[in-house]
């Protein structure tokens, strides 16, 4: 298998696109033509060859571009990257897990040799190589935590688990859709879930919560969730909300299949050894509408979802003023023909 | 009285007196009459061993007076919060097993106190809290990371950025402060009237 690394950018001139490749394997969210929560975890047990399910850690054909758009981020504000004091040894967790699994499932772009307490850490695609003594910090030219999550897609959050609750203690959150790690650190799950309508009244917190304290070793989980963006932007932070807001105002009909983006996160839940948190990454995928559509199962189904989808959701994913003009491009590509189930191309 | 909300929100409870060797109140504005009301229902011993830090904020001297007439162990009364904060940090410094901490007054008030309070290592447990007065919020501007503090209005404009943020009611217990969000992001320029939702 070979990855061929795209240069583009997630920001400013927007040159993100999807080969068909890549827009075979994306990860679309939708078993049906309609969308209600639901606590929808399953097993992250490797599956589909080729599938965003297949490996622990999914590296994808945006990896390097993603990574310098990180990067670029922190650069700008750092406060997207904490950790509170006792989160350092969840940390380390977090950066063998990673680095044992990446080494493991992509020997050609990564290799781990480890000998004792002795690392020695190579990264192809992006240039680094690094030798370093686990477990301790001045070795890295970063905490463990921010040390990896520089180098692996997706924001991450680390759970400390305590009086029956889930604390989130620490994380790299660049590629958000729209929450603030800097307000919501130190937060339990009710607290950092508290502005999701309609989710609290249905009982899915308390369901998912029970789920994830019994989340045991090697036995990790997922679950996908959704929303909409415009342009392809990764950083869809509250912090820059005032620079990303305005952007949607630009969406017409003739420019919507380039510009409008479903963005999928795929959410997963692995208990670590030495600490017991709980880490929680969340991989951000992006698809523009043009591209979505070239599957026509998923155009149709796609159409039928934001049509149908309560007003309070469409609010709370930030397009409902401009779904009627989503609902209007998508039903060209919606000849009511039945769907069959299942997420994926047919 | 506070709305209902989510559950990123503290619920606040009412005082009580509860054995300790030393009695930490802090307290703003009409927050005076919840320690008048502690002070009345508690054994005597309580104000023998009570510290009250006030601060009278817009109430003047209201309060004050029959504060004093409580005659505490110790009483502080402040020109402003962060005025009182040297003592406040002082007192939880030397503080030994046995302190209760009782908070009464303003939602900003508690949620700073609280902070304080927990970081110098007293329990949760020790710690209670009453609401009284105003419920002005202090609010974190999301963009800029600067607070305003007893924010009536909402939208408002943010004291350090400029910014017209509307007030979600997510509450950050670590910053101490509701969050505030840019209500024209999305239509420059178009600010809905600024109403008194908080008095």
């Amino acid at each position: 298998m070979t990855i061929i690394f795209k240069e583009e950018t997630f920001h400013d001139d927007f040159t993100f696109r999807n080969s068909p490749e890549a827009v075979k394997r994306f990860p679309f969210p939708f078993p049906e033509d309609s969308y209600m929560y639901s606590v929808n975890l399953e097993p992250h047990k490797s599956y589909r060859p080729g599938s965003v399910y297949e490996r622990t850690f999914d590296v994808d054909e945006h990896y390097v571009s993603e990574m310098r758009d990180r990067a670029r981020v922190l650069a700008e504000d750092p406060l997207r990257c904490q950790s509170l004091p006792h989160m350092t040894l969840a940390g380390w967790d977090l950066l063998e897990l990673i680095m044992t699994s990446k080494a493991q499932e992509y020997p050609e772009l990564f290799e781990l040799h480890r000998d004792g307490a002795k690392w020695h850490w190579i990264n192809r695609p992006l240039g680094i190589e690094q030798k370093f003594t686990f477990l301790d910090e001045t070795t890295l030219p970063y905490g463990p935590m921010e040390y990896i999550t520089r180098q692996t897609q997706g924001d991450f959050a680390l759970l400390d688990q305590r009086d029956d609750n889930l604390w989130m203690d620490a994380g790299m959150v660049t590629t958000q859709a729209d929450w603030s790690l800097d307000f919501d650190i130190g937060m339990n799950f009710f607290e950092w879930h508290a502005p999701v309508p309609k989710a609290h009244e249905m009982g899915i917190f308390q369901r998912a919560l029970k789920f994830l304290l019994n989340v045991q070793q090697g036995s990790p989980a997922r679950r996908l969730n959704w929303t909409m963006t415009v342009n392809p932007l990764l950083d869809t932070s509250p912090e820059n909300y005032h620079k990303w807001g305005v952007m949607k105002r630009d969406l017409t009909l003739e420019n919507m299949g380039q510009m409008m983006h479903l963005r999928v996160e795929l959410q997963t839940f692995f208990r670590l050894p030495r600490s017991n948190a709980l880490v929680f990454p969340i991989r951000c995928y992006l698809i523009k509408l043009d591209e979505l559509v070239t599957v026509p199962k998923w155009a149709r189904r796609f159409h039928r979802v934001i049509r149908d989808l309560p007003t309070e959701l469409a609010t709370y994913k930030g397009f409902i003023t401009n779904r009627p003009k989503i609902v209007e491009w998508l039903s060209r590509y919606d000849d009511g023909a039945p769907t069959p189930p299942g997420i994926w191309p047919d | 009285m506070l709305e209902g909300s989510i559950p990123s929100r503290p619920v606040y409870g009412v005082l009580e007196m509860r054995p300790g060797r030393l009695h930490l109140v802090v307290a703003d504005a009409e927050g005076a009459e919840a320690i008048l009301e502690l002070a009345a229902s508690a054994p005597p011993d309580f104000l023998a061993a009570a510290h009250i830090v006030y601060i009278p904020k817009r109430t003047g001297d209201k309060f004050v007076a029959r504060l004093e007439q409580l005659a505490p162990a110790q009483l502080y009364v402040g020109a402003s919060y962060e005025a009182a904060l040297p003592r406040l940090r002082r007192i939880l410094a030397g503080a030994h097993m046995g302190l209760q901490v009782y908070l009464a007054g303003t939602e900003g008030l508690m949620g700073q106190a609280m902070l304080e309070a927990t970081q110098a290592g007293i329990p949760h447990s020790a710690i209670q809290t009453e609401h009284r007065g105003s419920t002005a919020r202090r609010v974190q501007c999301v963009h800029c990371k600067g607070v305003t503090e007893d924010v009536t209005h909402d939208p408002f404009q943010c004291a350090h950025c400029g910014l017209h943020l509307f007030v979600r009611d997510h509450y950050s217990r670590r910053i101490a402060a509701f969050q505030g969000v840019r209500i024209d992001a999305e239509d420059p320029g178009n600010i809905p009237e600024s109403v008194e939702r908080f008095r």
